[in-house]
């Protein structure tokens, strides 16, 4: 055999990457994220209202507050009148970057946690009792004491606004990996079985290897359908936080914030609550098809159909 | 194909006493109240190019006895002699060194190959694991096994799911190929396939053993498919070996009652040939986790008597290269055998 006969085995990203295109939900999904992604990243750099400006003039800003819509204000303004705008555009930015890094903690903890106690056996019952002990835990107040305990370390180590960040997103990270490590422990449980994997032990892949190549790539579903809706669990818990006063400081817009801080006027400003909660609905409906088309593209044998 | 007699030769494979438990534990505090005796001292040899057929029925322990082997299960007790290493107490670095030398195709095609893996990965994963090449080797490597076993090269970046059962097969064959092993375990390997595509893979797995000089350890409950690959043929009866005879004796004569009734179930394909008398046994295989006390086949056996009831019969060699574990024949048992010993499997 000459060397010109070993043609190389393509890729197979360009394969997901057109399976991928064919799902129209996905597609829409991707487009409107990245529109919204647009929106809190650029959005600001074309909209240059500080969104915490209040106007010092208090006769001024007895006028300003709480208007409707207009060419100056295009979502109106806020009790203190506040560009509402502007603060939706700064509050995305918080949201999305919490609802992520959350769910990457989250994720990265629960499938962890998840394949040690579905692959070792020696582990699985410590792990799982770790975790059956950490879904016991009622976790407001336990987020409650953690920001409580830890706020003023960690601001005193990276600064007030990287500090609230990193600690809410780690409190988040780390009350809201177990329904992913239950799953994941589940499907490896299942795989670990399988003869493919009983295959490459005959061969003598080492079981790190036989983790990351066989079991990593097949629990792969049920972890994508875990982020998805981890993004959505995590974004309102930020809010949760920050409307009890531990989160982000109350001047810090966030879609979560904004909602509790339209919840009061719900009766006479609706759009106050409407377009937060749009926007985060929107944010969880997006992932959430993005993942189901991911989903589907990286499955061999749905691919090609 | 070798004789089985000969016996000049050191074996390949050579299992003393091999005996796989599997505990069962019970109660809150799991607690070890007793063991489920798939293989239950089971002892036998693979000459080199030989191919030994294991047959019985299904939960007998075949497919224990063939995973045992290979150390997918951590044996109870007993030696697994491959190529001059004890397998079964080898440690974890020399027994990953042992690996490329003892090789396994697994019954369902479907399962044995990982959905996410291109035939391309799968068939080089053993060599990532093993044989330090370059890509460009790897690939030229994978397309020479490819070809080996009848699969178009063009398929390489394909999935398993767009191949046939036999295709299938073929990949798992070839991947079992890839390190150059000189003993497969083939466990069942055309049970989950179509009877035309049987036949393929049967023929590609003799051809393959006549190139490369394999030697097999051919598990499966299809008699007749035995008949035509194995050398010599085992037939287990829960957890222990009833018969071990070459293949030809065995199918012209068998003697261990058990075999004599398996064996007779076997079809004749020619329907103007005298039919065998059918022996039918009555009642259902004792459970593993509790055999009779004397022969584990004592429940069953159309020819029992007070002995077998008390006293386990040992595998013995009771006419030149036939080892059956039988009362019945224990009065021949002195009279052969004095240097084979192929079984001290009592504990």
């Amino acid at each position: 055999m000459t060397e010109l006969k070993l043609e190389k085995p393509r890729s197979q990203w360009r394969d997901v990457w057109a399976q991928f295109r064919r799902h129209k939900g996905a597609m829409a999904a991707l487009v409107l994220l990245i529109a919204l992604a647009s929106f809190v990243l650029i959005g600001p750099l074309v909209w240059r209202i500080d969104p915490n400006f209040i106007e010092p003039n208090t006769a001024k800003m007895f006028k300003l507050r709480n208007l409707g819509p207009s060419w100056d204000h295009p979502l109106g303004t806020d009790q203190l009148g506040r560009d509402m705008l502007a603060r939706m555009m700064f509050g995305g930015r918080i949201s999305l970057a919490v609802g992520s890094v959350a769910m990457l903690v989250a994720l990265f903890i629960g499938t962890t946690i998840g394949v040690l106690a579905g692959y070792f056996r020696r582990l699985d019952s410590w792990l799982m009792r770790l975790t059956d002990l950490f879904l016991a835990l009622p976790l407001l107040p336990l987020l409650l004491v953690m920001m409580f305990l830890f706020r003023e370390t960690v601001a005193g180590i990276m600064g007030p606004r990287l500090g609230t960040f990193m600690l809410i997103v780690v409190a988040i990270g780390i009350t809201s990996w177990m329904q992913a490590a239950r799953v994941v422990r589940g499907e490896v449980l299942a795989l670990k079985e399988r003869e493919f994997v009983l295959a490459a032990r005959s061969v003598g892949t080492p079981a790190r290897r036989i983790i990351t190549r066989h079991i990593l790539t097949n629990v792969l579903s049920p972890v994508l359908v875990a982020a998805t809706l981890g993004i959505a669990a995590a974004i309102i818990t930020e809010s949760v936080l920050s409307f009890l006063g531990l989160g982000f400081p109350p001047d810090f817009p966030t879609w979560g914030r904004l909602l509790y801080d339209g919840i009061d006027a719900i009766r006479t400003y609706p759009e106050r609550v409407v377009w937060p909660g749009l926007a985060i609905s929107l944010t969880v409906l997006s992932v959430n098809y993005i993942g189901d088309g991911l989903r589907d593209a990286l499955d061999p044998r749905i691919r090609g159909r | 194909m070798l004789d089985a007699t000969q016996s000049t030769v050191r074996p390949l494979v050579e299992v003393t006493g091999l005996k796989m438990y599997f505990p069962i534990l019970t109660g809150i505090l799991r607690r070890h109240t007793g063991d489920v005796k798939a293989v239950d001292g089971v002892s036998f040899s693979i000459q080199p190019g030989e191919t030994l057929g294991l047959v019985g029925e299904s939960g007998c322990g075949k497919s224990t006895v063939g995973r045992a082997l290979l150390r997918l299960y951590e044996p109870t007790a007993g030696k697994v002699v491959i190529d001059g290493e004890d397998v079964a107490s080898l440690d974890a670095e020399a027994l990953r060194r042992k690996r490329p030398a003892m090789q396994m195709v697994f019954q369902d095609p479907q399962a044995s190959l990982n959905p996410r893996m291109t035939v391309a990965d799968i068939i080089g994963e053993p060599l990532i694991e093993h044989a330090n090449m370059s890509e460009q080797d790897r690939l030229r490597r994978i397309y020479e096994l490819m070809d080996q076993v009848g699969l178009n090269r063009s398929f390489a970046n394909r999935y398993p799911y767009a191949f046939s059962g036999g295709q299938r097969q073929r990949i798992g064959i070839a991947r079992a190929l890839a390190l150059n092993p000189r003993f497969i375990v083939c466990d069942e390997p055309i049970a989950a396939l179509d009877v035309s595509i049987q036949a393929q893979v049967v023929n590609l797995l003799e051809d393959l053993q006549d190139r490369l000089g394999l030697t097999y350890l051919f598990i499966s409950h299809d008699l007749s498919m035995v008949r035509h690959i194995a050398d010599r043929v085992a037939v287990m009866y829960l957890g222990r070996i009833a018969e071990l005879s070459p293949r030809d004796a065995l199918y012209a004569r068998p003697l261990h009652p058990y075999a004599e009734a398996l064996l007779s179930a076997v079809n004749e394909p020619d329907p103007n040939r005298a039919r065998r008398q059918r022996i039918i046994l009555k009642g259902d295989v004792p459970s593993p986790a509790n055999p009779p006390k004397g022969c584990n086949f004592c429940t069953r056996c159309p020819k029992v008597f007070d002995l077998c009831r008390s006293v386990k019969p040992e595998l013995a060699e009771v006419e030149p290269g036939r080892f059956v574990a039988c009362h019945l024949y224990a009065d021949t048992k002195t009279a052969a055998g004095a240097n084979r010993t192929a079984t001290e499997a009592k504990s």
